[in-house]
């Protein structure tokens, strides 16, 4: 939390300064109203009042009410402009921060969590800088001050109320302790909750399918009663705060009014008393003021501890470093800066671990992509294949080894220019709110040469030939608005194949010097896949492809193919070498071709 | 690995700041959402009784204080005109009075314990209710709706209403009851005092209200932009990757950016607004205060009233604004809570299924013969995609269903589980029309792989011997062995009592042999393949394959497949176009046939022929 506190800005703690100000002014105001009260009673009990003299401590006292009142808004004003503009800062830093990431780090946090700590976190800060810290300041200040207006009084019922103070801070605290651990284990029991229902959620046909309707509402009851107990415990400890500050700042009037009456009884004088008498109407003002002040703060132990968990939450994603940084070269400064073979991918005994895996997912890779080359990449389920291409447009770092693109190393390029060369299409495609368009023009390209056939065209142009490549141009042609037809948010208006096609428009729409295909045809049927991939043969122009796929047919045409296993290159070279000397790429092959199709081979 | 598995639903807002925070949502029907609400608080009619009871006794034991006080005043100010000071008198009432006041905080206490038994007694069973109706709403209904939406009816929703049960309900109570008693004692003490309180506290009230319907325009605009905001955030952390690769970093700032704003005026005009409650309730309390002080002090000194009623009524006006700032915070709290109980109710009341109890419970496929005859089906009545199928597969049958995305396929599995219901025709097995079994009992003749490997949190053994019963230890490891996951699983530290959640987790391939292996355990007549084989990489496929070879035989099982490689060896082959079967045969058959199953099968290796 107080790390938090860091992030204030200096025009934060101005406008934080002057709302302090203002609650000073504000308390003082509150307190002084009391003041009049004990000229009235003396008034009154002095038979001296007459109904000008009261009517006239009566506006004054109206007036600091109003005083009161107005520099409480004007206070709140400040501090509601205050935090907003706080949040507004700190959910930029956060998104800012998140930018810079790589996969690594996202993979690290997890995006859902990122989520909810670049928004609900944020809302979680924002409430407590925006009431938690007013209050704060405000509780202190108006005990202090209503303490030292009574300290002129008589020190016994100083005493009473400094004994009463103690009595319910120690109460406050000793909850507090009770209570938190059980809040913080309520916060895991929700996750729980949730875990358990969306599981049902997601199995919902495999639980059907097994009759287990039953079983998985055993599971969420249990996790449904835990919360409910926990949450029963928790807030029943809480609930006991109102009710200790209703009793306390009730009893302690009474005390001090029985603790005027042996006073006056003692006094002996009229005056004497009487000045005990108006002072004692005062002071249970004060008192009672005063621990309204405390059990304000009752509000803030309530908030805090959720604030805190935020702080520590966001913090932990405004400290993380990234781990890519990016270089300075664009690949065009000239000389030996500038690129020495446009469209070429190298590898160079390149090893990949995970943080904090235990072996290697690709381990001494070397290879070679020439300009206008289509390499194929297969291998089994986590042989390395989408590892190895993330490496390319630097989404994770290699450990050791380099990779090369254009004949520079991508740790040395300025990470835009390196990736405005490159069209990485993944293999679970990702739309965005928008148009058709926005998404197929999805992006900057700031430096590099394009590959593909003419710079003249218009952007229409430009989109629709994207679009006709992909094989999307069926489905767009039928949507309202074709390439003005809206996308909604994640694509959901979309179909899965439809979805992928257009993600792959968006790599084609880029014209760029490499093409990386991460097993992007995997959803699309034989016959589309085929049609797109002759499209882009005809139309790629001099671009290099690296298509990474689970399906030989997809890179049986490759000019190279490159068949790894456990992250180790086994085999390279065209289908046919490796029908003929790969087992790996035999053993593959086997299971999706008929024996008359190798033999064809 | 890349996590995609990134959902909606995992995002859960739980808002702690009560409703002054929260914008402010109007219920469509008020009265009936809280009548629902109501009709759950039933069970507990008891406990509620016993809140009402205490919170009305709390209030009158609070109530009794100042009367007290003014005994005790007006003994002090005649002590000070001269007559003795009745001390032990004095002491004697001050005792009353705090014991009292200590009745009134123990009353206090007990009402909010018991309230917040049966609060959080009542989320649970709204809980329990929603998760238990998932499994009797028909899927065609639960297909069309997002996960997230449905999690957070289950968090936000109901912690929304507990909330305001637990806190907004009872302070609306207390409010109320405070509000009527205190108004009675004032009246009882002194008429014309009590009059000039009321009104002072009325003209507080007003301005409450004129803050309250401005500040609604501000909470609605931030609510908004707050989903906005919340909803790029989440499209440019889960497309991150894209983003990266495409230099979309600084459009996704501008727009960030220039939400971010728009959020920043709305919120602080909302905060501000909405602080202003505070400082208003402060100046009633204070008008009230000096209201009193001054008319009381008039009266005093025509001697109209004893110096003892203007201290009691000090803290009259005390007891008496209280509830009118948190009456009014009650009403926007239940509001909210309506509208949570409205979405809440509105899933509750989704049509189920029809009950089968009546229906034939226990029928075993012997033969395992299934036959389709005219079979018409569509999602939506108005679009029919399966066209007058007709088709047996015959006792022990490896039937395939291939064809190109979209064609249906997966149609015929929704069918065959009655997950859906047909429009017409019908499905029999072994003779028996499936709809004249219960859906439990259809399902009970299946076993069944599908193409997302679903696992849930437990230990591997539970996962495979899921939904079966009287399943050995022995039976599991051979399913294991089978589908080549044994020695994996035994290298675990924990073996087959590895739990499955997030910190542990397989790999989509092992995920894909372990629901293999559910179904080896399941021992059912019927199997459905839906993709079975989609994640399993190639060389891991064989062994699937192999198994599965054995596991196919001697029941009837349908196998729907992308890769063609993976059906060759099938007994029949439907292959299926926009929801039609186009044609039917041997691998063999077809390919002579040369229509579209051997141009789908071709396509697969055009490239070698232009090589």
């Amino acid at each position: 939390m107080r790390k938090m506190l860091s992030y204030m800005q200096a025009k934060h703690w101005r406008l934080f300064g002057i709302s302090v100000v203002l609650m000073f002014l504000q308390v003082f105001l509150d307190l002084k109203l009391p003041d009049y009260m004990s000229g009235i009673t003396e008034m009154v009990q002095t038979g001296t009042a007459t109904t000008g003299a009261l009517l006239r401590d009566g506006s004054f006292m109206l007036l600091c009410a109003l005083g009161t009142t107005a520099t409480a808004i004007a206070g709140n004003f400040c501090s509601s402009k205050m935090s907003a503009s706080f949040s507004q800062n700190l959910r930029s830093r956060i998104f800012h921060k998140v930018q810079t990431f790589s996969k690594e780090e996202i993979d690290r946090f997890s995006t859902a969590s990122l989520i909810t700590r670049s928004t609900n976190d944020v809302v979680q800060i924002q409430n407590f800088v925006s009431r938690g810290l007013r209050m704060i300041v405000r509780a202190p200040l108006l005990v202090g001050l209503a303490l030292y207006k009574m300290s002129m009084r008589y020190w016994q019922w100083t005493a009473a109320t400094a004994v009463t103070v103690v009595m319910v801070a120690a109460v406050i605290v000793i909850l507090i302790k009770f209570a938190h651990p059980r809040f913080r284990r309520m916060q895991k029991l929700t996750d729980e909750v949730n875990r358990s229902m969306r599981e049902n959620m997601t199995g919902m046909r495999v639980i059907r399918a097994y009759n287990a309707e039953q079983y998985q509402m055993d599971n969420f009851e249990t996790a449904n009663t835990n919360l409910m107990e926990n949450e029963q415990k928790a807030r029943n400890i809480m609930r006991l705060m109102p009710s200790t500050n209703q009793f306390a700042t009730n009893a302690l009037t009474v005390v001090i009014y029985c603790i005027g009456a042996y006073l006056i009884a003692a006094s002996g004088s009229y005056t004497l008393g009487l000045a005990v008498f108006t002072d004692m109407v005062v002071f249970s003002t004060y008192a009672s003021k005063m621990l309204m002040g405390i059990s304000s703060l009752e509000m803030v132990f309530n908030m805090l501890p959720r604030a805190a968990t935020s702080a520590e939450r966001i913090n932990e994603i405004l400290a993380t470093e990234p781990g890519i940084m990016s270089g300075t070269k664009t690949g065009e400064e000239g000389g030996a800066g500038s690129v020495s073979e446009p469209g070429t991918v190298e590898f160079r005994h390149v090893s990949f671990r995970y943080p904090e895996a235990s072996e290697n997912a690709l381990s001494d890779i070397s290879f070679t992509a020439k300009s206008g080359e289509t390499i194929g990449i297969i291998g089994s389920t986590a042989s390395g294949k989408t590892s190895l291409v993330s490496l390319i447009p630097r989404l994770y770092e290699a450990t050791e080894g380099e990779v090369l693109v254009d004949g520079i190393n991508v740790r040395e390029y300025d990470c835009e220019a390196l990736r405005s060369r490159l069209s990485y299409v993944t293999q679970t495609a990702v739309l965005f709110t928008g148009t058709v368009a926005s998404n197929v023009g999805y992006g900057r390209k700031t430096v590099g040469k394009t590959a593909g056939q003419s710079k003249t065209r218009t952007d229409e142009q430009k989109l629709w030939s994207a679009v006709d490549i992909s094989q999307a141009r069926e489905f767009v042609d039928r949507m309202e608005g074709k390439l003005q037809a809206p996308v909604m948010r994640g694509g959901s208006n979309v179909s899965g194949g439809q979805k992928q096609r257009l993600s792959i428009a968006r790599g084609v729409y880029r014209e760029p010097e490499i093409f990386i295909f991460d097993d992007a045809f995997s959803a699309l049927d034989y016959k589309t896949d085929r049609a797109l991939r002759e499209a882009l043969r005809k139309n790629a122009g001099t671009a290099t492809s690296i298509i990474v796929a689970s399906r030989i047919a997809t890179i049986r045409d490759a000019d190279r193919i490159l068949v790894l296993d456990e992250g180790h290159i086994v085999g390279e070279g065209t289908h046919e070498e490796l029908l003929r000397d790969c087992k790996v790429y035999q053993e593959i092959a086997y299971t999706q071709l008929t024996e008359e199709e190798l033999k064809i081979g | 690995m890349a996590k995609e598995s990134y959902q909606l639903g995992q995002v859960t807002m739980r808002s702690s700041g009560g409703p002054r925070g929260r914008a402010m949502e109007k219920p469509h029907d008020f009265k009936k959402a809280w009548r629902q609400i109501l009709h759950y608080a039933k069970p507990y009619r008891i406990q509620i009784i016993a809140v009402l009871t205490l919170a009305v006794g709390a209030v009158l034991f609070s109530l009794f204080g100042p009367n007290q006080l003014k005994n005790i005043t007006n003994m002090i100010v005649d002590g000070l005109n001269g007559a003795s000071m009745n001390l032990p008198k004095i002491l004697r009432i001050s005792i009353v009075a705090v014991a009292l006041y200590l009745m009134s905080a123990a009353m206090m206490y007990f009402q909010n314990y018991l309230t917040t038994m049966t609060a959080t007694r009542i989320n649970h069973d709204l809980r329990r209710d929603i998760s238990g109706k998932i499994n009797h709403i028909p899927l065609s209904r639960l297909d069309q709706s997002s996960f997230g939406d449905l999690l957070s009816r289950v968090t936000n929703d109901i912690d929304t209403i507990g909330e305001s049960l637990s806190h907004s309900a009872v302070q609306m109570i207390r409010g109320l009851v405070t509000f009527l008693f205190a108004t009675v004692a004032m009246l009882l003490t002194n008429v014309p005092l009590a009059l000039v309180a009321l009104a002072s506290s009325m003209l507080g009230f007003l301005f409450m209200k004129i803050i309250i319907t401005k500040s609604q325009k501000y909470f609605v605009l931030r609510q908004r932009y707050l989903g906005e905001m919340n909803g790029h955030i989440e499209e440019m952390y889960a497309g991150h990757t894209i983003v990266k690769s495409y230099n979309g970093e600084q459009d996704s700032l501008e727009r960030f950016e220039e939400l971010n704003e728009k959020l920043y005026v709305n919120n602080y005009m909302s905060q501000f607004l909405s602080g202003m409650m505070m400082p208003f309730m402060e100046f009633v309390g204070n008008l009230g205060y000096l209201m009193v002080c001054v008319v009381g002090a008039i009266m005093t000194s025509h001697d109209l009233i004893s110096f003892g009623t203007i201290i009691a009524f000090i803290i009259y006006v005390k007891i008496f604004t209280q509830p009118l700032g948190m009456v009014s915070q009650a009403v926007t709290a239940l509001q909210s809570a309506a509208a949570a109980a409205e979405r809440v109710f509105a899933f509750l009341e989704e049509k189920e299924m029809e009950d089968e109890s009546d229906k034939q419970q226990d029928f075993r496929a012997e033969r395992g013969e299934v036959v389709f005859d005219h079979v018409n089906f569509g999602y939506t009545p108005d679009r029919t995609i399966i066209h007058d199928f007709s088709f047996t597969a015959h006792s022990g049958m490896k039937v395939a269903i291939v064809g190109p995305t979209g064609a249906g396929k997966t149609t015929m599995v929704n069918l065959l589980m009655r997950f859906y219901e047909l429009h017409s025709g019908e499905i029999r097995i072994d003779g028996t029309n499936i709809t004249d079994l219960s859906r439990a009992n259809v399902r009970k003749l299946f076993a069944m792989v599908l193409q997302d490997t679903w696992l849930f949190e437990g230990t591997i053994r539970d996962n495979i011997a899921y939904g079966s019963h009287n399943v050995t230890d022995e039976e599991i490891h051979e399913a294991c062995r089978r589908v080549g996951l044994h020695r994996y699983i035994r290298s675990l530290k924990d073996g087959y009592d590895t739990v499955i959640n997030d910190a542990f987790s397989l790999s989509a391939g092992q995920r894909q042999l372990m629901t293999i292996a559910r179904a080896m355990v399941s021992k059912k007549p019927l199997l459905i393949l839906d993709e079975a084989t989609s994640s399993v990489d190639t060389r891991t496929e064989q062994l699937v394959q192999d198994a599965m070879e054995e596991l196919t035989k001697g029941r009837t099982s349908f196998t729907i497949a992308h890769r063609l490689s993976t059906i060759r060896n099938a007994d029949v082959i439907l292959v299926m176009k926009d929801g039609d079967i186009v044609e039917q045969g041997t691998h063999r058959d077809l390919l002579a046939k040369n229509g579209f199953y051997a141009e789908l099968w071709n396509s697969q290796f055009v490239n070698a022929v232009s090589i």
